[in-house]
């Protein structure tokens, strides 16, 4: 595999800014800021950047609850990310959906959902219409979803729509092994998650997560065999998220400590340093630049949410509609 | 012909806005079977806009094992879109697995990337199956995304008994979808407003379900030949009376003119609203017409817990209350299943008799 140095810098800036921003995120929310629950996806940052390193706005990608590091591997500007979790007007959808809603349309960022499994099909419906209007080669649709997203009815729907019809859909599974608490050797009737590609006759590939190297190379097959007309992939990508369930939740009750530190030893942007340094891809002053860079944005980013307004209470009423011809406000 | 022009289809309704079947129009049209106005206008949209396209089960119907081509073996469930594919193609007649989840998800997934998906649901209790792709996907988008995206996709399905379908295949709970804020639900009643109704629904950038009851598919009535559309969320008057306002929506509507008709035979002079709408609906044909006459009847086929007809009589307590000679009184199914066996379903089912007699009780005759 051969990386430009321009996609190298991208892949760690990304994967950097992912885990700040949910460390950042996270000290907000426990100082009060953030006006709910927040999920941090740190740990993970390699799958997202991995899969979006391929993709462009014209791509669409579906979300999960979990879902700030799509946000931001799919290019949204961590400010109006920051602005949204601290429900400002100012915020990515005026503060009206919260962490678990994040969207932006323009840049092909189909929304966070924060019913498991969901957004799963609005992946296939995006790719539909690359399909509908003959653009599969500069448009194609990800969903990202979780281990615990395959026990949901309508994602294997999903799966089988996307097979007959062979849609340009790369479906990424996180497996972070947790669905909340509940693990998935329990909850998964199988530990190949890839393997319940065979049954739609689609391939299915297991990668590590971790690496963000891997995710970019099993990314970058599933999606051309997309953009060239040849139809969906299941691509799992096992990883491991380090916080808890939600920002509240505590893992140690139910996560072994050794197994958290077997994955913090394998944390994939201090892998990716390792990586670059023994080869001399990228300098340590590189990699600091970034971080500082980084640094910076993050403050300007929690200094910006902090210095917006809230929504008018006008905002309660707005956006159910495109044309209403009998609003009803509330009746009180 | 414009849009414009087409939304105004004044020349149908009288100038007091009753709609009156039969000869006097001066716009050319056809008398014809409810499906078959229900099947020209899907023609008209998917002539008119290249993002149109439908999806279902069954719509075309099976494949040629040899050629792979569709067959349009069924043509839809009741033939709604018989023919079609022959004219527009698998892709825009997309014949779906039974998997309704799976294929409303995705044509909330083409609609939020630009598509105007029109999804057959066949019968309307399959909605319980996508309701979270509805509930969830279609109707909060817009709003959770900050207004920043649409949803212009129509579904439409077959509700009601009357055809031996059981508690399975026969309901109405028109409320489980008009209570979604970011929904909206249509339930016209004849050829005239499914055509309407259905342009104006598919034209409509917001998600829609229109509910067909099957008792009405093969009713015959007047629509126009050309392309129109009727405004969502506006009622209409089926006949004007002094004496009692009775509210029907899709086939109760019917039954409340025949039971109007009824009543005129025994002297009471009632007056029919005929809903249409159901989110948004219209508050005002409600008000207006309980202000003149008094007193109210409202029937609807749903279980009555929660329904539309219980909504209609909030607003009525709530806007005309001053005005009421008489307690509101709802003629609906009663808080049951829809059962199989004809005499049972019949019973389930408000008829025109259960409209008169109410009627009576309320005049005390």
């Amino acid at each position: 595999m051969r990386l430009t140095r321009e996609k190298l810098h991208w892949l760690y800036e990304t994967m950097y800014r992912i885990r700040r921003f949910e460390e950042t995120m996270l000290e907000q929310t426990f100082r009060g800021n953030a006006m709910g629950v927040t999920h941090p996806s740190d740990g993970q940052e390699a799958v997202p950047t991995g899969i979006c390193a391929h993709l462009t706005e014209k791509d669409w990608i579906g979300s999960t609850h979990r879902g700030h590091g799509h946000c931001i591997a799919k290019g949204l500007d961590t400010k109006a990310m920051m602005a949204e979790i601290m429900g400002r007007y100012t915020g990515q959808c005026k503060g009206k959906g919260g962490s678990m809603h994040i969207a932006d349309f323009s840049k092909g960022m189909l929304g966070a959902n924060a019913i498991v499994g969901a957004s799963v099909p609005l992946a296939v419906g995006a790719a539909l219409t690359a399909k509908y209007r003959g653009l599969e080669n500069e448009s194609v649709g990800v969903a990202f979803f979780g281990d615990g997203a395959t026990s949901q009815g309508v994602v294997h729907e999903s799966m089988n729509l996307a097979a007959i019809w062979k849609l340009p859909v790369i479906f990424a599974c996180e497996n972070n092994q947790y669905a909340e608490a509940t693990p998935a050797w329990y909850a998964v009737s199988t530990d190949d998650i890839a393997a319940r590609a065979d049954s739609y006759g689609i391939p299915g590939v297991q990668v590590d997560g971790m690496n963000v190297f891997a995710v970019y190379e099993a990314a970058e097959e599933a999606i051309r065999r997309a953009r060239a007309g040849e139809g969906p992939t299941l691509l799992e990508l096992k990883t491991y998220r380090y916080h808890g369930h939600f920002h509240a939740d505590d893992p140690k009750k139910y996560r072994k400590s050794d197994e958290e530190e077997e994955y913090l030893e394998r944390d994939c942007i201090q892998h990716f340093e390792r990586l670059v340094s023994q080869q001399n891809a990228m300098t340590e002053a590189e990699l600091e630049a970034i971080r500082d860079s980084i640094e910076q944005e993050m403050q300007e980013a929690v200094d910006f949410a902090l210095n917006s307004p809230m929504p008018p209470i006008e905002e309660l009423y707005s956006d159910v509609y495109v044309n209403y011809s009998n609003p009803l406000v509330g009746l009180r | 012909m414009t849009t414009a022009e087409a939304t105004e289809p004044t020349s149908v309704l009288t100038d007091s806005g009753v709609f009156v079947p039969g000869p006097g129009y001066d716009v050319p049209g056809t008398v014809e079977r409810y499906r078959d106005s229900f099947n020209r206008t899907l023609r008209d949209e998917l002539n008119r806009d290249a993002d149109v396209f439908i999806m279902g089960e069954d719509i075309s119907g099976g494949f040629d094992r040899d050629t792979l081509e569709p067959l349009d073996a069924w043509g839809g469930p009741f033939a709604a879109t018989k023919g079609l594919v022959q004219d527009f193609g698998p892709d825009r007649i997309r014949d779906a697995p039974i998997s309704e989840a799976g294929f409303v998800g995705a044509a909330v997934g083409a609609a939020l990337t630009g598509l105007r998906p029109v999804v057959d649901l066949m019968y309307f209790d399959f909605v319980t199956v996508a309701y979270d792709q509805l509930l969830s996907n279609a109707a909060k988008s817009r709003y959770m995304f900050g207004g920043q995206t649409k949803v212009p996709l129509t579904l439409f399905a077959r509700s009601g008994g009357g055809t031996g379908h059981a508690a399975q295949h026969s309901e109405s709970f028109y409320s489980m979808l008009a209570h979604i804020p970011g929904l909206k639900v249509v339930v016209p009643s004849d050829p005239y407003t499914v055509r309407g109704l259905l342009a104006a629904a598919i034209r409509d950038d917001d998600p829609v379900f229109l509910v067909n009851d099957k008792k009405l598919i093969n009713e015959v009535g007047f629509a126009p030949d050309e392309s129109y559309e009727l405004p969502l969320g506006k009622g209409r008057y089926l006949k004007h009376g002094d004496d009692v306002t009775l509210i029907g929506m899709s086939y109760t509507s019917v039954v409340c003119k025949q039971a109007a008709d009824a009543l005129a035979e025994e002297g009471i002079d009632a007056e029919v609203v005929d809903m249409l709408c159901l989110s948004p609906f219209d508050e005002e044909i409600i008000v207006e017409s309980v202000k003149k006459t008094n007193r109210v009847v409202i029937v609807d086929e749903d279980t009555p817990r929660a329904s539309m007809a219980s909504e209609f009589a909030a607003i009525i307590a709530d806007k005309a209350f001053d005005y009421l000679d008489a307690p509101v009184k709802r003629v609906t199914g009663p808080h049951t299943p829809v059962p199989y066996n004809k005499g049972l379903e019949t019973a389930f089912m408000p008829q025109p008799d259960d409209v008169v007699n109410t009627v009576k009780t309320m005049l005390g005759v």
